[in-house]
């Protein structure tokens, strides 16, 4: 059955808004220091906590902290940590399911039941307690995130490397003799390069959640880091005094993570449409 | 379609016996790390076991002779797993109780809430996804599927601050915090955290069912049925049953999900549950209740998944004859 192929439709305003968000939010990370508009330890004395505070446009903390501020420098480790386990579990799960993938046997059973025992738990309540019993920081947390992360992407590459090396193209080439580890890299590799650019994105959104989640429990940041999960946890004290202290930083996560995963439903569509006309 | 294999019980029973073998393992191995996470944490575990009480050396010699410390690693293991199958889960570090008994103080609380969530995300999330599938691609399935988006992007706690703020501290149509006395009271205490709770999962939900139903729609049955006149509720039944396999399968699987952002919700709605038990616990290092919470975790996990794959076997007869055939 012939399927007629849709016309690529125009960017959705979703989409280019995500963009934009993630763009000034990616600004933000990077010269956080210079945009913020107060220094966080500008004013530190009591009596200036809550709303309306002069010279804040949304109040400060706890500690008579800008909040505004605090939230601009947080997209740094909002951002920072979550591309990185992203892309640290996509690599592991490269390496683990190009291997299991594409020789099979014992090292397939292996690498499944690593799968396995990381997925028989919840991700973010087994992070919790290995980082909470091992008292580590923001790096460990990224680190265990990780290796927690990888059983979807193996499991995902796995699949994919399956799928190409069953085609007849890569028997021709194995017939020609070329060398296994070649066919992989040169041959196999490119051809999941869609699903894996799109999942990158969207386990970015995951890690993204996951990270905040530990920083609300006070797990994996510092006391008073400017995190957004953090900030999030510590303005709930002050929720009567001046809300926008917990809610700029809950709604800035909200909006990080949905534009991140919309950015990434609407590429892996993009790139699948791309495979499916090639 | 070969039938061999389908009606008998022989390979069901092998069936179910490799996947509980499986289960076991898993557990297994999970308690291992789980036990060996103590020894891995930095700092002396005699000291971190006293917890607030002076650390005088008579204090931690007598630590260490009760918690059997000075032995070695695989013996501790050991004793602690045959305690653990005897029904004893250990003491709780921070306040002394068996361990058992401050999970069954708190079970009751964390599985309402869950079984509320879980409930409201499936009564929602079904009607709507299947409502998303009927209308592709037009505004109400956009709208809907924008708003899964969403919900899967936020984070329980974000979620569950936001309702609080709006529902609890400005409109006062909820209470800010505590559980409440009674059936309904306590109900109405539920309902801001089991909406916390449910909005993830039901957004998931969403996706799932429009996708399964989706999928449905596009097969050739439903153009023939259609061309020979079959009219739309009885196409509609048909797909629906169909699309019924992999929703409820993967209804299993959020059960993970659930127990994850159940630790979140508990904490930020300051609920006495099981979820905010372990967040307190890991924040104190109380290892015999952190140890105990999440093998029970893995169990209950383990447990649902092992259900799912009995429950499509029950529901597919095709299942049945790859799970004894095939594999």
């Amino acid at each position: 059955m012939t399927r007629r192929l849709p016309r690529m439709p125009r960017t959705p305003l979703t989409v280019l808004l995500s963009a934009v968000f993630l763009a000034v939010a990616v600004l933000c990370a990077l010269a956080g220091p210079l945009l913020a508009p107060h220094a966080l330890d500008q004013d530190l004395y009591l009596g200036t906590v809550g709303a309306g505070v002069e010279g804040h446009l949304s109040g400060t903390d706890a500690l008579g902290r800008d909040v505004l501020s605090l939230a601009v420098l947080g997209t740094r480790s909002a951002l920072l940590g979550p591309v990185l386990v992203a892309c640290g579990s996509m690599l592991l799960g490269l390496l683990l399911g190009t291997l299991a993938g594409f020789r099979g046997g014992w090292l397939d059973t292996v690498v499944g039941r690593y799968a396995d025992l990381l997925l028989a738990l919840p991700a973010v309540l087994l992070a919790m307690v290995v980082v909470g019993m091992l008292g580590g920081g923001y790096w460990v947390t990224v680190l265990v995130l990780v290796v927690l992360f990888s059983p979807t992407d193996v499991r995902l590459v796995r699949a994919a490397v399956m799928e190409q090396a069953a085609r007849p193209y890569i028997e021709s080439a194995r017939v020609l003799g070329i060398r296994p580890g070649r066919i992989m890299v040169r041959h196999v590799l490119p051809n999941t390069v869609p699903i894996v650019v799109a999942n990158l994105l969207l386990n970015t959104a995951f890690a993204m959640v996951a990270l905040s989640s530990l920083s609300y429990l006070g797990l994996g940041v510092a006391p008073g880091a400017a995190d957004w999960g953090r900030q999030l946890a510590d303005g709930q004290r002050i929720m009567v005094d001046n809300p926008l202290a917990a809610i700029l930083p809950g709604v800035l996560i909200i909006l990080a993570a949905t534009s991140v995963n919309l950015l990434g439903d609407w590429l892996a569509e993009r790139l699948d449409r791309k495979v499916a006309t090639r | 379609m070969p039938l061999k294999g389908a009606g008998g019980a022989r390979p069901l029973a092998g069936f179910v016996a490799r996947r509980l073998g499986t289960a076991l393992l898993l557990l297994f191995l999970l308690s291992l790390l789980v036990y060996g996470l103590v020894f891995l944490a930095p700092g002396d575990i005699a000291r971190n076991l006293l917890g607030t009480r002076n650390a005088t050396p008579e204090a931690l010699a007598q630590v260490r002779a009760q918690y059997h410390l000075d032995e070695p690693f695989l013996r501790q293991y050991w004793r602690w797993l045959s305690g653990l199958l005897g029904g004893d889960l250990g003491t709780s570090v921070r306040t002394g109780e068996p361990v058992s008994s401050v999970l069954a103080e708190r079970l009751g609380l964390t599985a309402a809430l869950c079984s509320l969530a879980f409930g409201l995300s499936v009564l929602v999330g079904v009607p709507a996804g299947v409502a998303a599938a009927l209308r592709r691609g037009r505004l109400a399935d956009r709208l809907l599927v924008g708003g899964s988006v969403v919900g899967v992007s936020a984070p329980g706690f974000a979620v569950g601050l936001l309702l609080l703020y709006v529902f609890g501290v400005g409109l006062e149509w909820f209470p800010v915090y505590g559980t409440g006395t009674g059936f309904l009271d306590g109900l109405w205490h539920l309902a801001l955290p089991s909406v916390a709770l449910a909005l993830g999962l039901g957004a998931f939900v969403v996706k799932l069912t429009r996708a399964a139903v989706v999928r449905e729609l596009e097969e050739d049955y439903v153009v023939f049925a259609r061309s020979r006149g079959l009219g739309g509720r009885r196409v509609l039944g048909v797909v629906l049953r169909n699309a019924a396999v992999p929703v409820v399968t993967s209804l299993g699987l959020l059960v993970a999900y659930l127990l994850g952002g159940t630790v979140l919700v508990e904490t930020t709605f300051a609920l006495p549950g099981l979820g905010s038990l372990l967040e307190s616990s890991v924040l104190f290092k109380d290892f015999a209740v952190v140890q105990a919470l999440t093998l029970v975790t893995a169990l209950v996990v383990s447990l649902v998944t092992l259900a799912v794959d009995l429950a499509y076997l029950a529901v597919d007869p095709r299942m049945r004859t790859r799970a004894g055939v095939g594999r």
